[in-house]
């Protein structure tokens, strides 16, 4: 990362009333780069995302900085963050049949994005939302656009909200767990949308999902979330070869194979703790085959640059890496 | 659409039955007519006279058949205590007690959705707080206490209001604030919960999210959907107001329908307590079915059902 990043989260700490749920995040994202957010649910991925554009209930505390084109949005006043939303940083959600306002028509609701980020009015912006659709893939476009939200299926519900997304032209696009309460064949064509989208609007795509196969799917980067924090960041193929977290690995280990027997389908032992008792050092220590004293007093720091990992017995890195490095 | 207005209609028409048949049987198991009017101490005769005059002594189901088909033919009996025909007794009081059920309703709408609603989006403040308080006073003490403590107030300490009767508007303004203060109080917490879950919803993130300012996304998306669960409460409170009328037009001597009740019960004036009740039976029916067909028309989902 030569330039600087087109977002930059520094020491984000969110808290909901006594429990901490994201405990010092620092996260670069470059123009146009694709990165996976992964973690069990309860990590603190989504909170992430929900914090860095003002989302969350008002119950939420949250500190550190969010910084976009170098403007602050962490605890920014409505009117700033309102400006970012939607047309710079655009967010689509899990469940999105819920994600439509059930009373009102598609069509308009999708006006409405497209008359608040252009200066598109009437027809022109009809014409838009119908070029949205066409863009997202929904056949049958005119006869739909008077439809309601409930005459859609989940699959095409998410089209609508990422046709929705992309009315504003944002430079970031978070999709929150987006495929996760479709079947598996939309899963596999809503991934391919958003690798598509990405590639001719040249927006960044943060992917946040539990699913590391969707994700090495669309993304370039990765970043492994546990319990609140970052633990390991790099590129795709690094991460999937060489897994240096204890936790990565595990995450890995559980993804079932075509080719496996019915007894390989590996778990990660143990339960993530819970967010209000963490204990004093590695939050991962208590399911950590490779723990020891260290562990149990200290949390590690995430170290590395680029590709970067927070454990005290982190396996080392590739080592064509490592000899390039020494050479 | 037609089925389903077919079927309220009829589901509503059941209704109606059902309390026809209630007063009828109730009241003529509570107590002798013509012990009622002509007192304990009248001759037997003259009690004997009374029930063959009205009668009395047939056979219970025939009593019962005869009314039902006077009652579709337009009759509903005479009046025990004067003899004149009940139906015009009971519609002339209908003016009075809709003057003070109108109002009260209108009160109600007007200050309890938006104090519920403003309520929910200052959730846990001190706004949110009073609102609350007064909502669950206002809903839990009882009218005959609240027209009594401003009948106490404003009459005897004050003397700025009438405490009975019907002149002026000013004969009005306690028994209007009587009747809504429940009411108000009900529709306030239920606005303020109905918005509470509608502010929850995925749609309202994903309207923030697609930049809409808060106000936009407040006025568009969340209100229209927080209406829909309130029309039902609404329906129900138009009842429970025609309800109340017979305690508040007690209080205050206000001579509507409910007073006439309160009179007719006591006299076992049997046509007009029936007429009465069927009235009343007719006005919460048509408010419900109003409502039900407004929620129909309104909420999409629904809306396809019926087509389909």
């Amino acid at each position: 990362m030569n330039s600087a990043p087109l977002m930059a989260i520094r020491g984000l700490e969110v808290t909901f009333g006594t429990s901490r749920v994201v405990h010092g995040i620092d996260l670069d994202i470059a123009a146009g780069e694709a990165l996976g957010v992964v973690g069990e649910s309860g990590c603190g991925k989504s909170v992430t995302w929900l914090a860095a554009l003002g989302l969350l209930p008002g119950m939420a505390a949250t500190s550190g900085s969010v910084r976009f084109q170098g403007q602050e949005l962490c605890n920014a006043p409505r009117a700033t963050l309102e400006n970012v939303r939607g047309r710079r940083i655009a967010m689509i959600f899990q469940d999105p049949s819920s994600c439509l306002n059930p009373v009102r028509r598609v069509g308009p609701q999708l006006v409405e994005a497209v008359t608040l980020h252009t200066n598109l009015r009437g027809d022109e912006a009809k014409t838009e939302v119908l070029r949205l659709m066409e863009l997202v893939g929904i056949p049958d476009r005119a006869a739909r656009f008077n439809l309601y939200p409930h005459e859609f299926s989940g699959g095409q519900s998410q089209r609508l909200m990422i046709a929705m997304a992309l009315a504003g032209r944002p430079d970031i696009l978070v999709a929150d767990e987006p495929t996760t309460a479709l079947d598996a064949t939309i899963q596999a064509q809503i991934l391919d949308l958003l690798g598509r989208l990405r590639r001719e609007t040249g927006m960044a795509l943060i992917f946040i999902s539990h699913d590391l196969g969707a994700v090495s799917q669309v993304c370039d980067r990765i970043a492994v979330m546990y319990a609140g924090r970052v633990v390991e960041t790099g590129a795709v193929t690094e991460i999937f070869a060489h897994p240096r977290h204890p936790y990565t690995v595990g995450l890995l280990n559980s993804i079932p194979r075509l080719d496996g027997g019915q007894d390989d389908l590996l778990t990660i032992p143990g339960a993530v703790p819970d967010p209000s008792h963490l204990p004093p050092g590695c939050a991962f220590a208590a399911r950590c085959a490779r723990a020891d004293e260290t562990c149990a007093t200290a949390i590690p720091p995430l170290r590395g640059d680029g590709a970067a990992v927070a454990c005290w017995h982190a396996a080392l890195p590739n080592p064509s890496l490592r000899e390039a490095a020494l050479a | 659409m037609m089925s389903f207005a077919l079927t309220r209609l009829l589901r509503a028409f059941a209704t109606l039955m059902l309390v026809i048949t209630f007063a009828f049987s109730i009241l003529r198991l509570s107590g002798d007519p013509a012990i009622a009017v002509l007192g304990p101490m009248a001759p037997a005769a003259a009690l004997n006279a009374f029930r063959e005059a009205w009668g009395l002594t047939e056979p219970f189901w025939v009593q019962y058949s005869k009314y039902v088909l006077s009652i579709f033919a337009g009759d509903f009996g005479d009046s025990m205590r004067d003899g004149l025909p009940a139906l015009p007794l009971v519609l002339e009081r209908v003016p009075a007690t809709l003057s003070l059920t109108i109002p009260s309703l209108i009160l109600t709408l007007t200050i309890g959705i938006p104090a519920g609603i403003v309520a929910a989006l200052h959730r846990n403040s001190l706004l949110d707080r009073t609102v609350i308080l007064a909502a669950v006073a206002g809903f839990t003490v009882p009218s005959f206490v609240v027209g009594l403590v401003l009948v106490l107030i404003f009459s005897v300490t004050l003397g700025v209001l009438p405490s009975g009767g019907q002149g002026s508007w000013l004969h009005g303004v306690l028994p209007i604030i009587t009747m809504s203060t429940v009411s108000i109080g009900l529709v306030a917490r239920y606005s303020r919960s109905a918005m509470l879950e509608v502010l929850n919803a995925p749609y309202i993130r994903a309207a923030s999210a697609k930049g809409l300012k808060w106000r936009d996304v407040i006025r568009l998306h969340a209100l229209p959907n927080a209406i829909l669960p309130l029309l039902t409460i609404i329906g129900l409170m138009v009842g429970s107001l025609i309800a109340g009328s017979v305690v508040v037009e007690s209080i205050f001597s206000w001579p509507g329908m409910g007073r006439l009740l309160i009179i007719s019960v006591a006299a076992r004036d049997l046509a007009v307590v029936q007429c009465i009740l069927i009235l009343i039976t007719v006005l919460m029916v048509c408010a419900n079915l109003t409502v039900d067909l407004l929620q129909a028309w309104l909420d999409p989902k629904s809306r396809n059902k019926a087509h389909a």
